[in-house]
C-alpha cells in the first residue's frame, strides 16, 4: 500500500468515525426533543414563621437553595412561592422570588370590605400552607418542594421600635427634670436667635409705616407639627400687632387650619384688650389647591403692599414663588419651616430663617415661660445624648464592631 | 373647665396614640385608623367653613375699588363650578365643567410652576454674590455642581467626583443634623401639647 492510499484510507476512517459522532449528538439532540429541557430540582427544609412586630397579618417562609441554583445544572432563575388555606387544597403563586434569595415576606393586610373582598386576606390566628417550586431558564417548573404550614401570630409589643420607646423615655425625664428645675425658678440659658429676635422689630415696622402683616401658614394640616408651631408664633405675633393697633392677615388654604387661625388670633386680640379690633375676615380661606393659593397670596403681597411678612409652617414648591415676591414687594421677611428641601430657598429670598427645629422652639422663645424653655433645655441634652452615640457608632462600625448599630436600629 | 376639658382631651388622645404606637395589636390597628378616619370626617365637615370664609371675605371686598375686580372674578368663577357640576354627568371627561377644569385650571396651574424656575435664576443670582468667604465657597461649590451637567472632556470624571463628595458627605451631613434637630424638635412640640404646656394652638396662652 503506498503512501496515497494509506492516506485515503486514514481520511475515509476518519470521516466514519466523524459521522458515527454527528449522529449521536444528533440522537442526543432528538432525546432531548422528546422529553424536554431537564427540570431543576426544589429547594428543601421550607420553614414558615410568624411575621414578628405586626398585627398577625404576615408569615416569613425560608428554604435552603435548590441543588441546582448556582450549581449543578445552574438552571435556576426564580422561586414561585405558592399558598394554600389547607394542605390538600389548590395552591397559587404569592410571588416569584429570584435566584439566589432565600427568604418571602408573604404579608396580606388589607381587611376586605362589602366593596372591595380580599381573598387573600392573611387574618390573625390563621393557618396557611406553603409550597416552593424552582422554575429553569427553560420555563421549566420542578417538582414542589414539601408542604408547611404556618399560623399568623398577633404581637403586643413592636420589639424593632424598643430604640424608639427608650428615646422618648429619655426626653420624657430630660423634661420633667428641666421642667420641675424652671418651676422652682432655676435661671435657663437660650442661645439668641436671630429670626426670633427680629419679630418685634419686624413688627414694629409694619406699625410704623402703617401697613399689614402678613402671615402665611404654608400648605400643611392642621395636624401638621410644623403647623401648628405656626400657630403658636401666630399668637404671639397677633398678640403684639393688636397691641401696637397693626392688621394681621392670614391666608389660610385648609379649613380646619382657617377654624384654629381665627380663634388663635381672636383669642389674641383678646388676651391684648382689644377684642374690638378683630376682624375675622382679615383670617380668610384661599383655596385648598397649590398654585392658585400661591397666585391669591402674592396677589395680596403685590396690592396690599405688606410690611412684613411670616412664613411659618410647612412649605413645598411655592415656598420661593412666595418669598421671591415678598422680597419685590420689598417686605421685611421671616420664615421657618422643618422641610428641609424648601430652607435654602428660604434662605436666599427672605431675611431671616427659622431652621427646622428653631421653628418649633419659637414659640418657647417668644413667651420666655420658664416651663416653655425647659423643654428646649431638655432637647438639647437629648441632642446631647444622640450625637454621643453618633460618636460611639462611627467609632464601633469604624473598627469593624456592629453591635452598637444594631442596637440602636429601628426595624419599623 | 373651658379650658382644662380640651387639654385634658388633647392629653388622652395623645398618650393613646403614643402607647398605641409601639402595640402592633387588631385593637391599636383599630384605633389609628379609626382616628385617621376622624381627621378626614373633621376635614369634610369644616369645608363648608372655608367655603363660607371665602365667599363672606369677598363680598365684602366687592365694596373695595381695588379689590372689587379681582373678587367678581372670583365670585363668578365659583359660581360657574358650582353650576356646572350640579349633576353627576356634568363631572365626567368631556363635560363643560371637567373642560374648564382641564383646559383653565390646570394650564393656569402649570404657568405658576413654571415661575418658580425665574424665580430660582434671581434667587440664586442673590444667593451667590461673593461678598463673604463663605459666600464665596457657596458660589464656588454651585459651579462645581452645575458644572456635573456639562460635558468637561477629561476632568469630567474628576469633577463628577468632586460633586457625588460633596452630596454624599458634607451636604448629606448637614441635612442629618437638620433631620435630627426637625425630629426632636417635632418630639418636644408633641410632649409639650400632650402635657399641656402648649396650649396656644387653642388660641389661649
Amino acid at each position: 500500500m503506498n503512501q496515497l492510499t494509506k492516506t485515503i484510507l486514514i481520511l475515509m476512517l476518519l470521516l466514519f468515525m466523524g459521522g458515527g459522532v454527528f449522529a449521536q449528538a444528533a440522537d442526543e439532540e432528538a432525546l432531548v426533543d422528546t422529553i424536554g429541557p431537564p427540570a431543576p430540582s426544589p429547594p428543601t427544609n421550607i420553614t414558615v414563621s410568624d411575621k414578628p412586630n405586626d398585627a398577625g397579618h404576615g408569615l416569613i417562609i425560608r428554604w435552603e437553595l435548590s441543588p441546582d441554583d448556582g450549581a449543578g445544572l445552574n438552571n435556576v432563575i426564580m422561586y414561585d412561592v405558592m399558598r394554600s388555606d389547607s394542605p390538600d387544597g389548590e395552591f397559587s403563586s404569592r410571588n416569584l422570588v429570584p435566584s439566589g434569595d432565600k427568604v418571602y415576606v408573604d404579608i396580606e393586610d388589607t381587611k376586605p370590605t362589602e366593596v372591595l373582598p380580599n381573598p387573600d386576606y392573611m387574618p390573625a390566628n390563621s393557618t396557611w400552607y406553603y409550597r416552593i417550586v424552582a422554575m429553569s431558564d427553560q420555563q421549566v417548573s420542578s417538582v414542589p418542594s414539601e408542604t408547611v404550614s404556618g399560623t399568623t401570630i398577633e404581637n403586643i409589643f413592636h420589639w424593632g421600635k424598643l430604640p424608639i420607646l427608650f428615646g422618648v423615655l429619655i426626653f420624657g425625664s430630660f423634661l420633667i427634670i428641666f421642667i420641675t428645675g424652671a418651676k422652682k425658678g432655676k435661671e435657663l440659658y437660650v442661645r439668641p436667635l436671630a429670626g426670633i429676635n427680629a419679630v418685634d422689630d419686624a413688627i414694629g415696622r409694619a406699625t410704623e409705616m402703617g401697613k399689614p402683616i402678613l402671615f402665611i401658614l404654608g400648605l400643611g394640616t392642621a395636624g401638621d407639627i410644623a403647623t401648628i408651631a405656626g400657630f403658636t408664633i401666630l399668637a404671639r405675633v397677633a398678640k403684639r400687632t393688636a397691641e401696637y393697633q397693626t392688621r394681621v392677615l392670614v391666608p389660610v388654604q385648609e379649613a380646619v387650619v382657617l377654624a384654629v387661625a381665627q380663634e388663635t388670633v381672636r383669642t389674641a386680640y383678646l388676651e391684648a384688650g382689644r377684642p374690638d379690633q378683630y376682624n375675622p375676615d382679615d383670617v380668610f380661606f384661599v383655596t385648598a389647591l397649590q398654585f392658585p393659593y400661591v397666585a391669591a397670596v402674592n396677589g395680596i403681597m403685590l396690592r396690599e403692599k405688606p410690611a412684613t411678612n411670616f412664613y411659618c409652617g410647612k412649605f413645598y414648591a411655592e415656598s420661593l414663588i412666595l418669598a421671591e415676591t415678598g422680597n419685590i414687594a420689598g417686605a421685611i421677611q421671616i420664615s421657618g419651616t422643618d422641610e428641609v428641601a424648601q430652607l435654602p430657598f428660604f434662605v436666599a429670598a427672605t431675611d431671616y430663617t427659622l431652621l427646622g427645629e428653631e421653628l418649633y422652639a419659637a414659640s418657647a422663645y417668644l413667651s420666655k415661660e420658664p416651663v416653655q424653655l425647659g423643654t428646649l433645655k431638655a432637647q438639647d441634652y437629648t441632642k446631647a445624648v444622640v450625637m454621643v452615640f453618633v460618636i460611639i457608632g462611627t467609632i464601633a462600625i469604624t473598627f469593624g464592631l456592629p453591635y452598637i448599630l444594631t442596637l440602636v436600629t429601628v426595624n419599623l | 373647665m373651658k379650658r382644662e376639658i380640651p387639654i385634658l382631651i388633647v392629653g388622652i388622645t395623645g398618650f393613646t396614640m403614643l402607647i398605641q404606637y409601639f402595640i402592633p395589636t387588631g385593637w391599636s390597628e383599630f384605633i389609628f385608623t379609626y382616628a385617621q378616619d376622624w381627621t378626614i370626617v373633621i376635614g369634610i365637615l369644616a369645608l363648608p367653613l372655608g367655603i363660607w370664609s371665602l365667599v363672606k371675605a369677598n363680598v365684602s371686598k366687592l365694596k373695595v375699588p381695588g379689590e372689587r375686580f379681582y373678587s367678581s372674578v372670583l365670585l363668578g368663577g365659583f359660581l360657574i363650578m358650582i353650576l356646572t357640576c350640579l349633576s353627576r354627568e356634568n363631572i365626567r371627561m368631556g363635560s363643560f365643567h371637567m373642560d374648564i377644569f382641564t383646559y383653565v385650571l390646570v394650564p393656569i396651574q402649570a404657568t405658576l410652576f413654571s415661575l418658580l424656575a425665574f424665580y430660582v435664576a434671581s434667587a440664586a443670582y442673590r444667593a451667590f454674590r461673593a461678598r463673604s468667604i463663605l459666600a464665596t465657597i457657596l458660589l464656588l461649590t454651585a459651579f462645581i455642581i452645575m458644572f456635573r451637567f456639562i460635558p468637561l472632556g477629561p476632568i469630567s470624571d474628576l469633577n463628577n467626583s468632586v460633586v457625588t463628595w460633596i452630596l454624599t458627605i458634607p451636604n448629606m451631613a448637614a441635612k442629618r443634623a437638620l433631620w435630627m434637630g426637625i425630629g426632636l424638635g417635632a418630639t418636644a412640640t408633641a410632649m409639650k401639647i400632650i402635657l399641656g404646656i402648649e396650649r396656644t394652638y387653642m388660641g389661649h396662652d
